[in-house]
């Protein structure tokens, strides 16, 4: 019997890609950061950005790296998955991420950016009417996260809290 | 144009030569801490991209205890000291005298990472002093932070500040290790000093060079 190799694409930190069944997509290391999976159930498709800042009008330079921030991630995400023939209508999210890493007593934004990354990321689903299924955000661990777009499972591993699958 | 474009080899030779001041004053702490022989290899100052950066200090999926602290004054920045979990383990064995000491599975006793923070304090806070020496510049490190986690978890930690003007950072990266073992025995830390953009400019001019 033949057995597709399913094939692991890995994104990188401000990055995104796409996936399709049987392949799946992955990122590690989040801390503070957002993985954010937009999937099309009925065509097997999705996609996976790993955004590490909110806002895009944060970015204090020219030429943006969309796939960095929140607000520009998440709709060229729709866009593309839209390229590969997914419905903008029928994509759903999960995500997860977002962690307080490190505990301090100062109050500079800068600390609060895991919180202030999820809070974006809703914002902006929500506003594109992408309806969220699953979440894992906040804490103080590192997550790794793997989406396979033939099952819709999402498998994240954290070093302190082991393996669950929203 | 991005800041890192006005980087020129002079420029990466001053930033070498502030990783060799600071790491080799925390160096000498380091030894004197475990009374043993330290080694130093030569800096490494690189322009790298985040994801380049992350495998510079192992991977971001490997795990790594990590003190992480931000450097406040004159010249604002991160500071990382990354150790690769073995090696962490090792040392806190031979910092505090106890063989069964561990950090590979939670939940961590108290005293293995309080003695952990503490390394990261006086070693980190012996490079900001030489290198506050050598520039004459007032730095402040913040109390460090302790995270055993994964390494592309604690380290974009670090980039956030970068991330905001920058796809890429520069990196001023030092390597101690015990002298006279094998590689798996020995403490293998790394520095990482990530200065704010507009700190390049201030430490520049602290030493008489124009960015």
């Amino acid at each position: 019997m033949m057995t597709d190799q399913a094939v692991v694409v890995k994104v990188g930190i401000a990055d995104m890609n796409t996936v399709k069944a049987p392949d799946v997509i992955r990122t590690s290391g989040l801390g503070s950061c957002v993985g954010i999976i937009l999937y099309d159930e009925r065509r097997s498709i999705a996609g996976l950005a790993h955004i590490m800042l909110p806002d895009s009008s944060l970015s204090k330079s020219g030429p943006v790296n969309i796939a960095k921030f929140a607000d520009t991630a998440i709709i060229e995400l729709v866009n593309r998955l839209g390229e590969l023939g997914a419905s903008k209508f029928s994509l759903k999210a999960k995500i997860a991420g977002g962690a307080q890493m490190f505990q301090f007593s100062g109050t500079s934004d800068i600390m609060r950016i895991g919180p202030r990354n999820v809070e974006a990321v809703k914002k902006e689903l929500n506003a594109l009417n992408i309806k969220i299924y699953g979440e894992d955000v906040g804490g103080n661990s590192g997550r790794t996260i793997e989406f396979n777009p033939a099952t819709l499972e999402l498998t994240i591993r954290t070093v302190n809290k082991g393996t669950q699958i929203i | 144009m991005s800041f890192t474009d006005k980087i020129n080899s002079l420029h990466l030779d001053i930033l070498r030569e502030i990783g060799n001041i600071g790491a080799g004053n925390a160096a000498t702490a380091l030894s004197k801490l475990l009374n043993k022989k330290i080694d130093m290899k030569v800096p490494n100052v690189e322009i790298v991209s985040f994801d380049e950066m992350m495998e510079m200090a192992g991977g971001s999926d490997k795990i790594a205890a990590g003190v992480f602290l931000r450097i406040e004054g004159d010249a604002p920045g991160s500071m990382f000291f990354m150790l690769p979990l073995e090696q962490a383990t090792n040392f806190i064995r031979d910092m505090i005298g106890d063989e069964t000491a561990q950090l590979s599975e939670p939940p961590y006793e108290e005293l293995p990472l309080s003695a952990l923070q503490e390394l990261g304090n006086i070693l980190s806070g012996s490079y900001l002093s030489a290198l506050s020496d050598f520039t004459n510049l007032s730095l402040y490190p913040s109390v460090p932070a302790l995270a055993i986690d994964m390494v592309g978890a604690i380290v974009s930690y670090g980039l956030i500040e970068l991330s905001q003007v920058s796809d890429y950072a520069i990196v001023i990266n030092t390597a101690l290790n015990e002298d006279e073992k094998l590689i798996s025995e020995t403490v293998n830390g790394h520095f990482f000093l990530l200065p704010d953009p507009d700190s390049f400019h201030t430490l520049f001019e602290s030493l008489g060079v124009k960015l």
